[in-house]
């Protein structure tokens, strides 16, 4: 009788289906998974290291590093500790602030992995319309920071300056000239707050035309239903955040459980999933992408009524203007004493939580009173939800744990870090 | 509890107090964080009992990370004189992150090098805690495994592992995970370099990818002056006092 052995297959690192550098040791039976080992690492760059022999705000780069698909999330949790051990008070707009661009950093997230989750199951056309719409939202990040991505805006103490009036324009060139170049700048008279609300009036009909792709079409529901099922007791045990811990059917949601920032304020819904299958997430994170709007709807309406100081005023923390440091002596000298040395943290320790996109993004520092953080450690959701990887995907087809690796939401550099 | 302590006032505080009685053997309290510190001995049932107990019941470890209390509170080089050496002075000196491993300092001061620190979450209470455990050995670190209380801890301890040499007794997986295949030493140790040991390069003649000794970068400090008590900050906080009192 012929002996029938499992065999052992390397997925990746260089796989597109493995976003990123996930590099899968599986052991098949045919085309059943008899175990999963993924291997991580491959993106590691000690960034909890690194930040420990830097002052503490040149450690807010890095968190943009990290999730470096939900940026500012990143670096609220890290200035939110911070501010956490320094006692420092946020002024009311920073926080508006810092609620408008996580929710914008939400649906920046969610487009992208709905456009890659898509594209590994075969939905191309889902992939281009999601980046289109990421487009203009990361125009939004650069008009505030200057950076599409890595916008490091977020300061301890609020964030780094005001919206701006002007929202930047498409400037003529070869490939956006004519009817072209007036149809991009239609809504780009104004501020940036007319221009997200010109674009909040308009992403609902878009996620309708994602749904209209997706969400009853039969290739999508054969690749996703009933694969990959998280039970609420396992979603519980392997310490799963965000969507996935939601699409299990458990209502927790950092934002209305714990609020941060003015989510206290705001009007959104938690949506939950009943059966905790990838069809579910997918459910649950389109969901997400319309609540975040309605967020986005609020926080452009209380911003645009109220001016004010968008950084504490405690200059040992934030630098003073530049207005004020050539006529002022003692200005200068904050100035000058706080990018030289940076600012002390009282010793202790501080755990401190945001809803990212991905689920709980958090960063427990340590600080041991001097002008650098004494140990940082960043709680990455994806890190957690793909430990799970085995139990889950254990029994399913090949096939599937490609869909698996999508509905996880991972991305590299928060899981290596 | 020492006497030294201040009386928990939380609910969650004297519940836990109630609970752990002795296993708990410090409580605290900063900045509405609550923080149990329990000895290694005690890791593994505590951690049941807090999962396990209907009052308590923290169904999620969230996050377990090591920490390396070797260098705390130690200044880098001291910057109190002028010199014309200017910033260059820094890389004399034995600060962490940049000592070799022949000269690198021993903990004097804490008495324990090592301590794991998990940050556990109750959905039922919205609660959390955190709890602490130095491990009682600084040459062979080691602590009980979670894996069977929490399956989720399972990376998180292979990563406490990796980075700082911790052992969990009882895991069923302890392997490298962050760090290159066959990699030595455990990188997040303060004693441990910050350039690392080795650096990697492909070698034409041998037609592979060859390490040796770091030689392409040298050891710096981007922290100019590692401050700690400083005039500004204690003026300020007497000014701030000083306006909560009026």
């Amino acid at each position: 009788m012929q002996e029938i052995k499992n065999y052992t297959m390397n997925f990746g690192p260089q796989h597109p289906a493995a976003h990123g550098v996930l590099r899968l040791v599986l052991e098949l039976d045919g085309e059943t998974v008899m175990r999963v080992d993924p291997h991580i690492g491959l993106l590691h760059r000690a960034t909890e290291k690194l930040a420990e022999s830097k002052p503490f705000n040149h450690s807010i780069g890095y968190m943009d590093r990290l999730d470096y698909v939900s940026m500012m999330c990143n670096e609220h949790a890290y200035v939110r500790a911070i501010e956490n051990l320094l006692g420092v008070e946020v002024p009311e707009r920073a926080q508006w602030i810092r609620t408008l661009f996580d929710e914008i950093t939400r649906i920046l997230n969610h487009l992208m992995w709905l456009g890659s989750n898509g594209l590994d199951l075969g939905a191309m056309a889902v992939f281009l319309y999601a980046f289109r719409d990421r487009e203009e939202l990361m125009d939004c990040y650069e008009a505030v920071s200057g950076a599409r991505m890595h916008a490091a805006y977020y300061r301890p103490g609020g964030v780094y300056r005001d919206l701006p009036d002007v929202m930047p324009r498409y400037a003529e060139s070869k490939w956006h000239k004519g009817q072209d170049l007036e149809r991009l700048n239609e809504w780009r008279n104004g501020s940036m707050l007319d221009f997200l609300d010109a674009f909040t009036d308009d992403f609902p009909r878009r996620v309708d035309e994602y749904e209209t792709l997706l969400t009853d079409n039969r290739i999508w529901k054969q690749r996703t239903v009933d694969i990959g099922i998280v039970s609420p007791e396992q979603a519980l045990q392997w310490g799963m955040s965000g969507p996935m811990l939601r699409a299990s059917g458990i209502e927790w949601d950092l934002r209305k459980k714990q609020p941060y920032a003015r989510y206290a304020e705001v009007d959104f819904d938690i949506p939950v999933g009943s059966r905790g299958d990838c069809y579910d997430r997918y459910l649950v994170r389109v969901e997400e992408m319309r609540q975040s709007n309605r967020i986005i709807k609020q926080c452009v309406r209380w911003l645009r009524a109220n001016p004010g100081p968008v950084i504490t005023r405690n200059f040992k923390v934030a630098p003073p203007s530049r207005v004020e440091m050539k006529r002022d002596m003692e200005a200068l000298i904050h100035h000058f004493k706080l990018f030289t040395e940076g600012y002390m943290v009282p010793a202790g320790e501080t755990y401190a939580a945001v809803e990212a996109p991905k689920g709980e993004f958090a960063v427990y520092l340590v600080s041991d009173g001097a002008n650098k953080p004494f140990r940082m450690h960043c709680r990455a959701p994806s890190f957690a939800h793909l430990s799970s990887m085995d139990t889950i995907v254990r029994g399913h087809m090949l096939p599937d744990v490609v869909a698996m690796i999508g509905t996880y939401d991972v991305v590299f550099g928060e899981v290596d870090r | 509890m020492t006497a030294t302590d201040p009386v928990p006032h939380s609910a969650l505080a004297q519940l836990l107090q109630a609970r752990l009685g002795a296993r708990c053997a410090r409580i605290d309290e900063a900045r509405g964080q609550t923080t149990i510190e329990v000895l290694p001995e005690n890791w593994f049932n505590v951690a049941m009992t807090l999962r396990d107990d209907p009052q308590l019941q923290f169904e999620q470890l969230m996050d377990l990370c090591g920490v390396d209390y070797l260098s705390w509170g130690e200044v880098e080089w001291q910057g109190d004189e002028a010199s014309w050496q200017g910033f260059s002075r820094g890389v004399e000196g034995a600060g962490p992150g940049r000592f070799s491993w022949a000269g690198r300092p021993r903990p004097a001061h804490v008495p324990h090098r090592f301590a794991v620190v998990a940050h556990l979450l109750s959905i039922r209470h919205n609660q959390r805690l955190r709890v602490r455990a130095y491990c009682a050995d600084d040459e062979l670190p080691s602590l009980a495994s979670l894996v069977p209380v929490w399956p989720g801890v399972n990376w998180f301890e292979r990563e406490a592992f990796d980075l700082f040499g911790i052992v969990f007794e009882g895991h069923p997986d302890l392997r490298r995970i962050l760090t290159d295949y066959g990699f030595v030493g455990h990188p997040f140790r303060k004693d441990f370099p910050l350039i690392g040991n080795v650096e990697v390069r492909y070698d034409a003649d041998k037609k592979r990818v060859v390490y040796e000794p770091v030689a392409s970068v040298q050891p710096r400090v981007t922290v100019p002056r590692t401050i700690r008590d400083d005039s500004r900050y204690e003026q300020a906080q007497a000014e701030a006092k000083a306006r909560d009192g009026k």
